[in-house]
């Protein structure tokens, strides 16, 4: 069925999107998930409102594929949170993404 | 790939931590505590929705919801023994049952002969009126092998009884004699050793001896260097040349253990008269079987024309070796098959009503769960999923039941049908039985599935969430429950009714008039080899030594002894003509037995007219003959045959005999084949179907039947409780609920029976060939399965009328 598929890759055309704005963010340093979506909305000068829910399954999806880490940790106001890095392999996808 | 997985606790708990920093940010900016969570909240939207997407993430869902639901499954079943334990065993013995006919079904019609491209083999014979198969003599044989195009390879096999010498004596043993391609033709190499030299099978070739995997392995212990050492078969060495694969069968030949090539001949067998040997022909490539058939016609019509002689008129016959080796077993198991997948229908009916009035209980639970948002669908895979598990469990019941109903089948079968398919033996649960096993396991799932899912299909949420409605549902449940109990009567009917037929075809088989009085009579069966009994003399010895000595045994009354026994086979055909009447070659074939003087005594057979043998009817006396009442009848209509002659011509010496007596019809062959003339100058044995398979099958059917009955009106009575109640209290008489209640039970049975006996003459009619001396159409036999079923499900419907009726009509009315 046409409509489904467009529908797919429009879904896919999104999601990596998304998965590049984060490793964008994380290139500035280690970062827990509220932090990511904040930098995010202000990078784009508030347009690009991310939905928390997406952002947080998408964070998971990066980690799974091995592209982030996280660990626990605490924020600058003593708050728990859970911190995301970079990875080598993220490193180079981010290259191979931005360089195109 | 599964290793550290994050726990959904772990990303609510980052959720959490999302929520709290937020709210510190909003909280900066001069928000009360209070409202600095509730506008985080609000920002992040729907955190379950999250959490739920989180979950589903990399799984199946379907697997997901496949394991939750064959978890409920469980639960229920474990909640609800008796009914698991019922179904599961109903289906057990209809899964088993079609499993276990399946696999010699399988083993009978898809592998009956291990060899290689075995559609491409042949039976080659000659043909007469009347006879489509006729063995070919010696001479014709090696004339169709030399003149035939068809074939790339044409043999023949006869029988043949050896004498072996072991250390303890001699044994009887048995095998054939072929034709020195035979092997080759069949595509079949020996193991050990070597197949037939060409040249071995010339007349006046070396004795040499090919042994069967079975004659080798018990009789010489498996010994490797038993080839080339020599044997002792009728007092003359056989040289061991080869052994043959452990597959190796060939159904025509029983259980042949020694295989010789035919290399000297008898004075018949070198006649065109004595047709002793079956061909065996491979068509070549190319070739079709009506191509093949046209060319052998016309060779046996040539032939004919060069050597004429009276009564030569056969034809050829190419038939495919399987239907010679199959055709006598394959109606049984068709039928077998046909009654075991009724069974397995009455099985699958019982447990979809079975289904049906648990998915009614469960009205309740499947309006919440769709009132709470479940699709059909989802609602669906769950009752397949029920049925799945349920089919899956019965199946694997099934197979073990399988396994020990092919155990006790093949002891079922009689010696001499399991003689001629010794491939039956190696009958066991293989590949081809696993896989059917699966596909009917597929079936049954599908079918109790389907019958629940139907049902809620009809249904509409707030009928069900209400419950109170009982008129939907009981008018429902009536319309699909009944016509479930209708078929299952009507299949019952079938099973019965085929099962009565061949019962009472078995009773008339067995009450055949024998023509001798079969009580008290012991058999010895005797061989004398040619080589060892040389002289007539020998054989007159042997004879009278054998006589003596079974005669002084202690309780025996007297001796008689035959060339073959009475209701063996209506072999060893001897054709005869009546000087001095002219004869132009009719075929008046008749058994020929040599029986001793006593023999006809020995049976008590009644002696009509005449005279039975004397001691005195020797060598040195004109040839005698009895004859009986068939041959009488047949030959001599309105004369008197005493004192009239016989003539035969054997291995070209014509003889005559004299009759002297007339006997009464001794049956000579087959119980279920008309009687044949006889002359006694000979001897003979019987079979006889398993019917007590069917008998089985119908007995299950009977009981399962009447279990269905007894469920769908105790439940529907259940189900009218209050109806109940109330007319009662309305002031319904007792007698009156009972006449609801029979007179629903009473249609149902009506229409099932009704619909079962048209169907079951059908059916009937599909086994004629099978029946013996009764119509398909037997009215006493279908008249008397009418009762028995309706009785059963008078009774079954009793039961649940007269709960019915003791209803309290308060208790009735506060239900529900």
């Amino acid at each position: 069925m046409p409509t489904q598929k467009n529908n797919d890759d429009r879904i896919t055309l999104l999601q990596g999107t998304l998965d590049l704005l984060i490793l964008k963010t994380l290139r500035l340093g280690p970062c827990h998930g509220q932090g990511v979506a904040r930098l995010i909305q202000r990078q784009s000068e508030e347009v690009f409102s991310v939905d928390h829910g997406s952002l947080y399954l998408a964070l998971q999806r990066l980690e799974d594929k091995k592209w982030i880490s996280a660990k626990w940790g605490v924020s600058e106001n003593n708050r728990k949170a859970r911190f995301y890095s970079l990875t080598a392999k993220g490193r180079e996808q981010l290259m191979e993404k931005t360089g195109e | 790939m599964f290793r550290d997985k994050r726990s959904a606790e772990d990303f609510a708990e980052e959720i959490k931590a999302h929520l709290a920093l937020e709210a510190d940010g909003l909280k900066n900016e001069g928000l009360s505590d209070e409202e600095a969570l509730r506008r985080a909240r609000v920002e992040f939207g729907n955190v379950r929705a999250t959490q739920e997407r989180f979950y589903l993430r990399n799984r199946l869902v379907w697997l997901d919801n496949l394991v939750r639901d064959a978890r409920f499954a469980i639960r229920q079943f474990v909640k609800n023994p008796g009914f698991s334990v019922i179904a599961i065993l109903v289906l057990a013995l209809g899964i088993g049952a079609c499993v276990a006919i399946f696999a010699f079904v399988d083993t009978a019609m898809l592998e009956p002969l291990p060899y290689a491209n075995p559609d491409r083999l042949m039976s080659v014979n000659e043909s007469e009126v009347g006879k489509p198969l006729w063995p070919l003599t010696y001479p014709d044989f090696r004339d169709w092998q030399r003149m035939n195009k068809s074939f790339s390879s044409l043999d023949v096999h006869t029988g043949a009884g050896f004498l072996l010498r072991t250390g303890s004596g001699a044994v009887p043993v048995q095998g054939q004699r072929v034709s020195g391609g035979f092997f080759q033709t069949l595509g079949v190499r020996p193991i050990l050793g070597r197949n037939f030299n060409p040249g071995e099978d010339r007349l006046g070739g070396p004795n040499v001896v090919i042994l069967s995997y079975g004659g080798w392995l018990h009789r010489f212990g498996a010994r490797r260097d038993l080839i080339g050492q020599t044997l002792d078969l009728d007092n003359q060495a056989y040289t061991v040349i080869g052994v043959l694969p452990p597959s190796f069968t060939f159904a025509l030949a029983g259980n042949a253990e020694f295989w010789v090539p035919i290399n000297s001949l008898s004075t018949h067998e070198r006649t065109r008269n004595f047709y002793n040997f079956l061909g065996v022909g491979r068509l070549r490539d190319g070739v079709s079987l009506p191509t093949a058939l046209a060319e052998m016609k016309a060779i046996a019509a040539q032939l004919r024309q060069q050597y004429p002689a009276p009564g030569r008129d056969e034809s050829a016959s190419v038939v495919p070796l399987s239907e010679i080796v199959v055709g006598q077993v394959r109606p049984i198991f068709l039928m077998l098959l046909g009654g075991a997948g009724l069974l397995l229908a009455i099985a699958c009916i019982n447990v979809s009503s079975l289904l049906l009035v648990r998915s009614e209980s469960r009205r309740r639970e499947i309006a919440v769960r769709r009132a709470l948002g479940a699709t059909p669908a989802r609602l669906v895979q769950q009752f397949i999923t029920e049925g799945l598990l349920l089919a899956l469990l019965g199946s694997m019941a099934g197979l073990t039941v399988a396994a020990v109903l092919m155990r006790l089948l093949g002891g079922l079968i009689p010696k001499d049908i399991a003689d001629n398919v010794p491939f039956l033996e190696g009958v066991e649960l293989n590949a081809h039985t696993v896989i059917f096993a699966a596909a009917i396991c597929l079936l049954v799932a599908l079918l109790l599935a389907a019958t629940p899912a139907l049902r809620l299909s009809f249904q509409k949420v707030r009928d069900g969430l209400a419950d109170s409605d009982r008129s939907v549902a009981s008018r429902l449940w009536r319309r699909l429950g009944a016509n479930l109990v209708v078929i299952e009567l009507a299949v019952a009917v079938v099973l019965l009714a085929g099962a009565g037929l061949l019962g009472k075809s078995l009773y008339r088989l067995l009450h055949v008039p024998l023509g001798f009085d079969p009580s008290h009579l012991a058999t010895v069966r005797v061989a004398a080899p040619d080589t060892m009994f040389k002289t007539d003399v020998q054989v007159d010895n042997l004879y009278q030594e054998i006589e003596r000595r079974v005669s002084s045994l202690a309780g025996g009354e007297s001796v008689g002894m035959s060339s073959m026994l009475p209701v063996e086979c209506d072999c060893a055909i001897d054709r005869i003509h009546f000087p001095p009447r002219p004869y132009h070659g009719e075929h008046n074939d008749v058994d020929e037995r040599h029986v001793s003087a006593a023999y006809l005594s020995t049976l008590k057979a009644p002696l009509l007219r005449g005279r039975l043998f004397t001691k005195a009817d020797d060598d040195s006396k004109p040839g005698v003959a009895v004859i009986n009442q068939e041959l009488a009848r047949r030959f001599f209509p309105g004369e008197n045959p005493l004192g009239q002659r016989i003539a035969n011509d054997e291995g070209g010496r014509p003889s005559e005999w004299e009759i002297v007596g007339v006997v009464d019809d001794v049956r000579e062959g087959p119980l279920d084949a008309p009687i044949s003339p006889t002359e006694y100058f000979t001897l003979n044995q019987t079979h006889d179907h398993s019917f007590s398979l069917v008998g089985g099958f119908a007995a299950m059917a009977l009981v399962l039947g009447v279990v269905g009955l007894y469920g769908v009106i105790a439940y529907s009575v259940s189900q009218r409780t209050r109806e109940i109640g109330i007319r009662m209290a309305l002031g319904a008489q007792r007698s009156s609920v009972y006449s609801l209640v029979m007179r629903q039970a009473g249609w149902l049975t009506v229409a099932g029976l009704a619909i079962g006996l048209v169907c079951s003459v059908g059916t009937s009619l599909l086994i004629r060939k099978l029946l013996f001396g009764v119509q398909a159409w037997d009215a006493a036999t279908l008249g008397c399965v009418a009762l028995l079923l309706a009785f059963a499900s008078l009774v079954a419907s009793f039961v649940p009328a007269r709960r019915a009726a003791s209803v309290n009509p308060t208790d009735a009315l506060r239900a529900e």
